[in-house]
């Protein structure tokens, strides 16, 4: 009699425990949604505000009070925001140094990585580690000298001053042969005993193999040409070489005042689109390179 | 398996990179220590013939008295000290929230991301727009031709008065907090995304003896989340130390290169800002001995960090 009251009011108490852990548990995650829904929308909001400032008139961007849809849609100040920064040419300027030093790079960056990973050499493992510590040091300690440098080798003003200096980028190489070391040995010395040539060893099975992490690269690399700042206004902010981010900003020297924003907010979003694509159609390839940088570009 | 011919053909393979990195990566680190220590070194200068002094320290310490270089460095460390906790603390609570749920998962995941492929410049520009007064409070009744920025709307809709925030006149406080909101929108993703990666791998049978146990949400995330994921905190907020003591592009996105409100220009410039403004200025010399000052920083900061790690952090 005694156990049998016991029990029902075990029951019972964990049927009330069970009970409030489940109100618990879906309160937590309305509240989950909430918080990330409103921080989506913080995080949304600028890229909404650049396209609607984008489409409206002078006029309505002007009003004391906002408007948060267009009332008439004036595609035109994207017509007056590609010739006023002239964005064509800074487009062409961009996509001629960012593919150019891409290719080179991933060269450099598959035979470095391949002598690191499967060749044996004297004092490899001091050379890696001294690779590898440079990437500590800021960029700025190398831009000092390196802007002599290339003026000592006349290349300003040229598409090389933009393409040479960055080529070899200790991460990438980091990065690669990690990738190539996960390959087995065994396919490489099977592929020796058939007499195959190391060069065509690397690009038949190690290219193949690490084609994710090169892809990586390439992404990441292009978006570096893209969001390039520093580098090329010291060293190459004429006409015929200026890149995109550049001409963006002396394009709108103002940004505070009396601006014409519609006009601004389109250009903006001109030089933005193109890396949202890119974005959309890789994100997979950008999330997982980006994991293991931890660096812009 | 060392014999002489793998050798050699290994640094043929090496060959381009090792010549590249000779060039702008070798010599730079020594050029720029050495010119960090000759007297008022500049390039120009030298091509010249003119030949220059060892002094010692002398930069480094004409460049702490340079005027400018103490608000250079109060600005970095300023926004470093506000950016990164903030930015921790917002990112390991989108992913924790993140983590939990199941449904819109990678559709809000993606939209977390999206700030990381912008260009900051650009952006920059946009949220100078949000936040920039245009025109003038005077225009006629009929025709209000003047918009405070949305930013500002916003606060007036919830009855608070508008702000100057970065036009001429605006308070350095005010600065202060735009480019704070700005530098945090900008590293959110990246922090988001490497906890969020921590917490996936985190072993669900921890989570089941808590829950075994019946213990509160908040013990819960306090000692088990945080600790299994400190590594990938360490890893944020070391990176983001390092990456906000090399703050510059995105003040020069919402300012412009005056780098401030355009009453006073140079106020918001940062240490990275300097060098530049000393290499424009052919003073090499000051640019080197500012550099090397920045890296001791930065490297001074990652290992203190890394101490600390090392007595929290749980591997």
């Amino acid at each position: 009699m005694m156990k049998e009251t016991l029990n029902v009011m075990h029951a019972r108490d964990m049927q009330r425990q069970k009970k409030l852990g489940r109100i618990g548990k879906v309160l937590v995650e309305i509240f989950n949604y909430l918080f990330l829904i409103a921080m989506a929308l913080i995080v949304l909001f600028p890229f909404y505000w650049m396209i609607i400032s984008s489409l409206k008139s002078l006029a309505e961007y002007r009003m004391s009070k906002p408007t948060f849809w267009p009332r008439e849609i004036m595609l035109s100040n994207y017509m007056d925001a590609f010739t006023t920064a002239s964005l064509g040419r800074l487009f062409i300027n961009t996509m001629i140094v960012g593919i150019v030093s891409t290719l080179l790079s991933l060269v450099i960056t598959i035979l470095t990585a391949f002598a690191f990973a499967r060749l044996e050499f004297k004092g490899k493992n001091m050379l890696f580690a001294g690779l590898l510590a440079t990437m500590m040091i800021p960029g700025e300690l190398f831009t000092i000298t390196n802007y002599s440098t290339v003026t000592q080798f006349g290349w300003i003003n040229t598409y090389t001053v933009l393409i040479v200096p960055f080529l070899v980028s200790v991460f990438y190489i980091y990065l690669l042969r990690q990738n190539f070391l996960q390959i087995p040995n065994e396919l490489y010395l099977a592929a020796k005993v058939d007499g195959t040539k190391d060069i065509k060893y690397l690009w038949k099975v190690m290219v193949p193999l690490a084609l994710p992490t090169l892809i990586s690269i390439t992404i990441l690399k292009m978006m570096g040409a893209w969001n390039s700042y520093i580098w090329p206004r010291l060293v190459a902010n004429d006409e015929a070489h200026r890149m995109i981010t550049n001409g963006l900003r002396n394009a709108f020297t103002e940004t505070s005042g009396d601006v014409n924003y519609p006009v601004q907010m389109a250009a903006v979003a001109l030089v933005s689109a193109p890396l949202f694509l890119v974005f959309i159609f890789l994100r997979k390839y950008i999330m997982s390179g980006v994991s293991r940088s931890g660096i812009k570009g | 398996m060392v014999n002489s011919k793998q050798g050699w053909k290994a640094w043929l393979y090496l060959a381009p990179a090792i010549v590249l990195l000779l060039i702008f990566t070798v010599w730079p680190i020594i050029n720029t220590v050495r010119m960090a220590f000759l007297d008022n070194y500049s390039g120009l200068r030298a091509a010249g013939g003119e030949k220059f002094a060892y002094i010692g320290f002398g930069n480094f310490a004409k460049v702490i008295e340079y005027r400018g270089f103490i608000s250079c460095l109060k600005n970095t460390v300023l926004l470093c000290v506000w950016t990164v906790p903030i930015s921790t603390i917002l990112a390991l609570l989108i992913a924790v929230a993140l983590n939990s749920i199941k449904v819109l998962k990678k559709a809000l995941q993606t939209i977390f991301f999206l700030p990381y492929v912008t260009n900051s410049i650009a952006i920059g520009m946009v949220f100078a727009a949000m936040f920039n007064i245009v025109g003038s409070f005077y225009g006629t009744e009929n025709e209000l031709i003047v918009t405070a920025g949305i930013i500002n709307n916003v606060i007036e809709f919830f009855g608070g008065e508008h702000v100057n925030w970065i036009n001429s006149g605006s308070s350095y406080e005010a600065n202060m907090f735009v480019m704070i909101v700005y530098i945090v929108w900008n590293a959110l993703p990246f922090k988001i995304l490497v906890l969020l990666g921590g917490l996936q791998s985190i072993n669900k049978q921890y989570y089941d003896a808590a829950k075994v146990d019946s213990a509160p949400r908040r013990r819960i995330f306090m000692r088990i989340t945080v600790p299994l994921l400190s590594p990938m905190l360490a890893y944020v907020i070391i990176t983001g130390f390092i990456g906000g003591f090399k703050e510059y592009t995105s003040i020069v996105g919402i300012f412009g290169e005056k780098m401030g409100p355009p009453d006073d220009a140079g106020r918001l410039n940062t240490m990275v800002g300097f060098i530049y403004d000393a290499l424009s200025a052919n003073n090499q010399g000051r640019a080197s001995a500012a550099a090397l000052i920045l890296f001791g920083i930065i490297l001074v900061v990652t290992m203190i960090n890394m101490h600390v790690s090392k007595k929290r952090v749980h591997y």
